[in-house]
């Protein structure tokens, strides 16, 4: 897989500390470097960071000590570690200090389609593209180098389709630097003021010169025989690949002119030359912003800016074939049509966040739902995730909401956020200090399953593993709310429904009190992905009786993936297979027609 | 060699297990291959779908009306995913009812060799594998199968698979 052979890129090129958060497409980079680690006996330091930010200034740190460190996120992952990673060009780094931001076109996974190459030319950092797994390892050690060589931080920007693909990658040994870590103070780098600032300015300007005529980073020609004069075709990343293919399906490969930009930015000074000198007709393609484009600054480029390809989406191979036929005069080829659709993702059956969110929802049937990041953002599905915006975003939301009413002078709804337990983690806490500082007056639930579950089980910094798995210093998240300053704090299983919609009424109610303000409840249940979580609860054999009314409250309001309706029968059936016997249903059906026979305890 | 495959079907139901085994098979047959997979959110019970691609490509996407074969895990995927099939390829289906594809109803085989339900994935393979509608053949599957899989997995998946052949018979 393309995040493995980066792992392993990242083994093999000699770091020393990896960090990392977890999300889609980047997660398993980190996993393939604590696994690597392990099989070469290596020194390398992973760490699963509680956010990027974080992430970065470990790595950083590490690097400023004069050794190899890496830091892999998924792009909306680089916005929290923006800060760190903008000055970062400035001060530069002392050990090769690698970037893997994680694009993801489309998008499959993520809340935006975001070109992190974008990113580098914004903060003045080099960028690499792989286009396939084996040149993402090639290109993590290749990145490391030139970082050491110039002292600046090297961004390498794989997508979905180099992350999740898979194919034979080479393995090499790792590289083993003696290099003990010594830091040199110099304070007018290290903490450089504004009046040395200008300086490192023009320092960076000076390196991404040098780096834009470097003949190694320079796009790779593969000539076409002058069958199409004055044409030539530019790609990078995966789009590359694909376009590959369908110039070796269609015969032109070696007809027309097709470069591959591995490094889009610094754009190599000679290529920008030779392209606008040598060519009248140019095509650019390339994932998801006009990068190279805007840098060849050429206005008779056919692209994004010329609209000749699509400004959104995802460059498939679908997408990419009329933009060659249009481009290449090349007859029309009768369109099969792309369809879309099929089934929506659900929370698994007996997954305790539907529990939640069915007990929010009914005890609060005109509330407003801010929420956040993670497999609980598929509560929308059930009607109680309002709002998804970025991490942490869903309590600051649920305070910006209060204040919307209060400030309006309205009588105030209920308002109910909700945040998975890595979440709060990750950018949590300082949304829930604020609103609690501030009054606002809302109910928190952080919906507490032991784990990172939707980008692979993760463990958060509550359940105490390291990513190497050893034991570290676990930190609580109870402590962690009481330390915010929450004068209301309650932990429940929402398995238990009757119980939980009791706690959230005095949560409402708190909240509603003079002396009251955010009222948090911690839901705790383990993520029964876990196969030991199963084991450790009680089993009930299911089953729904002739008093089923068919009226679908159950499968409407609960959406549970076991349950269906029997079309000939007119009642709702259980899917024994996918039924995992967490006996919640039966508080669910109105009518009383689920009923529950304990079958299995722990 | 080329073969263009795609593998359809509801996250869980063990389409990245089939995506591996077959890439592992081409690789163990010395033949390039390149893959892709989804992760993230449709894994959780949404419609899933990877890709096989063996030979010379660069690219991990199958374009419509390109791939040869189509595995699929659920029958209601044939809605969706179908169209990436080129006219005349072969398209094995876990399905009891019959159409216009190969179907074994995988589920009642699994069910009735007390398999578990999650091992329909491997009968599917073993089915179209038996049909000759793989670039591997069933035996050099099985070697595969039995070095890949995890211990405590493999002599479920073994039996599975050869359900699947037995079915062809």
């Amino acid at each position: 897989m393309g995040n493995e052979a980066m792992g392993r890129g990242i083994v093999e090129a000699g770091c020393t500390v990896a960090t990392s958060y977890p999300g889609t497409p980047a997660s398993e980079i980190l996993q393939s470097v604590v696994v690597f680690t392990k099989e070469t006996g290596v020194l390398l330091y992973t760490e699963w960071s509680v956010n990027e930010k974080v992430a970065f200034e470990v790595a950083l740190a590490n690097s400023m000590s004069g050794r190899r460190s890496a830091v892999a996120m998924k792009q909306v992952g680089l916005n929290v570690a923006s800060d760190p990673f903008m000055r970062s060009a400035y001060l530069g780094v002392k050990g090769g200090l690698v970037v893997i931001s994680a694009d993801d076109p489309g998008p499959h996974s993520s809340q935006t389609e975001q070109d992190s190459r974008f990113f580098a030319m914004f903060a003045k950092v080099p960028v690499l593209d792989p286009s396939s797994p084996k040149e993402a390892k090639d290109l993590v050690k290749i990145a490391f180098e030139l970082s050491e060589r110039f002292e600046i931080p090297v961004m390498v920007r794989p997508t979905t389709r180099v992350c999740h693909a898979r194919e034979n990658v080479p393995c090499g040994p790792p590289l083993r630097l003696e290099r003990p870590a010594r830091f040199d103070k110099d304070p007018r780098r290290w903490c450089a003021t504004p009046q040395f600032v200008r300086e490192l300015h023009h320092l960076l300007n000076e390196k991404i010169d040098q780096i834009a005529t470097l003949p190694e980073f320079a796009p790779i020609l593969t000539p076409g025989d002058g069958s199409h004069p004055g044409a030539c075709i530019i790609a990078s990343g995966v789009a590359f690949a694909h376009t590959w293919d369908w110039l070796a399906e269609l015969d032109l490969l070696g007809r027309v002119d097709y470069y591959q930009v591995t490094m889009p930015y610094p754009l190599n000074r000679d290529f920008i030359e030779a392209i606008n000198s040598r060519y009248k007709k140019i095509l650019v393609i390339e994932e998801t912003y006009p990068v190279i484009e805007l840098q060849l600054a050429n206005r008779a480029i056919q692209g994004r800016t010329s609209h000749m390809i699509p400004n959104d989406g995802e460059l498939t191979p679908d997408v990419i074939r009329p933009v060659l036929e249009a481009f290449l005069d090349l007859p029309v080829r009768s369109r099969v049509t792309v369809q879309s659709g099929g089934d929506r993702p659900t929370l698994c059956a007996g997954c305790a966040h539907r529990a939640a969110f069915y007990a929010i929802k009914e005890t609060f049937p005109a509330g407003i739902f801010p929420s956040d990041i993670g497999c609980y953002t598929l509560g929308l599905n059930l009607g109680a995730v309002d709002t998804c915006h970025c991490m942490g975003a869903g309590i600051s939301q649920a305070a910006g909401f209060y204040r919307a009413f209060a400030a309006a002078g309205a009588e105030f709804p209920t308002i109910v956020a909700t945040i998975g337990d890595s979440t709060f983690f990750h950018a949590g806490v300082p949304a829930l200090l604020n609103a609690i500082f501030n009054q606002a007056r809302f109910v928190l639930v952080i919906l507490d399953n032991a784990t990172t579950a939707m980008t692979g089980h993760q463990p958060t910094p509550q359940v105490g593993l390291t990513a190497a798995g050893d034991m570290g210093h676990p930190v609580l998240i109870p402590d962690l709310v009481r330390g915010c300053g929450a004068g209301f704090l309650r932990e429940a299983d929402p398995y238990d429904l009757p119980a939980f919609m009791e706690h959230l009424k005095e949560a409402d109610a708190y909240c509603r009190d003079p002396e009251g303000g955010v009222a948090v409840i911690i839901a705790k249940h383990l993520c029964l992905l876990d196969r030991e979580a199963r084991k450790s609860q009680t089993t009930y054999a299911m089953c729904v009786t002739e008093d089923c009314t068919g009226c679908l409250h159950c499968l409407e309001e609960f959406e549970c993936p076991a349950l269906s309706m029997d079309e000939a029968d007119g009642r709702v059936v259980i899917d024994g297979v996918r039924c995992v016997g967490c006996g919640v249903c039966v508080h669910v059906c109105p009518t009383g027609a689920i009923t529950a026979v304990k079958e299995g305890q722990p | 060699m080329k073969q263009q495959i795609i593998v359809s079907g509801l996250g869980g139901q063990g389409t990245l297990t089939l995506t591996r085994l077959l890439a592992e098979a081409a690789a163990a047959m010395s033949l390039p291959v390149i893959t892709s997979e989804t992760h993230g959110m449709a894994q959780r019970g949404g419609t899933v779908i990877s890709m096989i691609k063996v030979g010379p490509f660069r690219g991990p996407l199958i374009p419509a009306g390109e791939a040869d074969r189509g595995l699929f895990l659920h029958p209601k995927n044939l809605a969706v995913h179908r169209f990436y099939l080129k006219p005349g390829g072969a398209v094995f289906v876990n399905t009891a009812t019959p159409g216009d594809y190969l179907n074994v109803d995988a589920r009642a085989l699994a069910a009735s060799h007390s398999l578990p339900p999650v091992a329909a994935n491997l009968i599917l393979l073993g089915y179209a594998a038996g049909k000759g509608g793989l670039f591997a053949e069933p035996d050099l599957l099985l070697e595969v199968m039995a070095a890949k899989t995890l211990e405590r997995f493999r002599e479920t998946s073994l039996r599975a698979f050869q359900v699947g052949l037995n079915a062809t018979a």
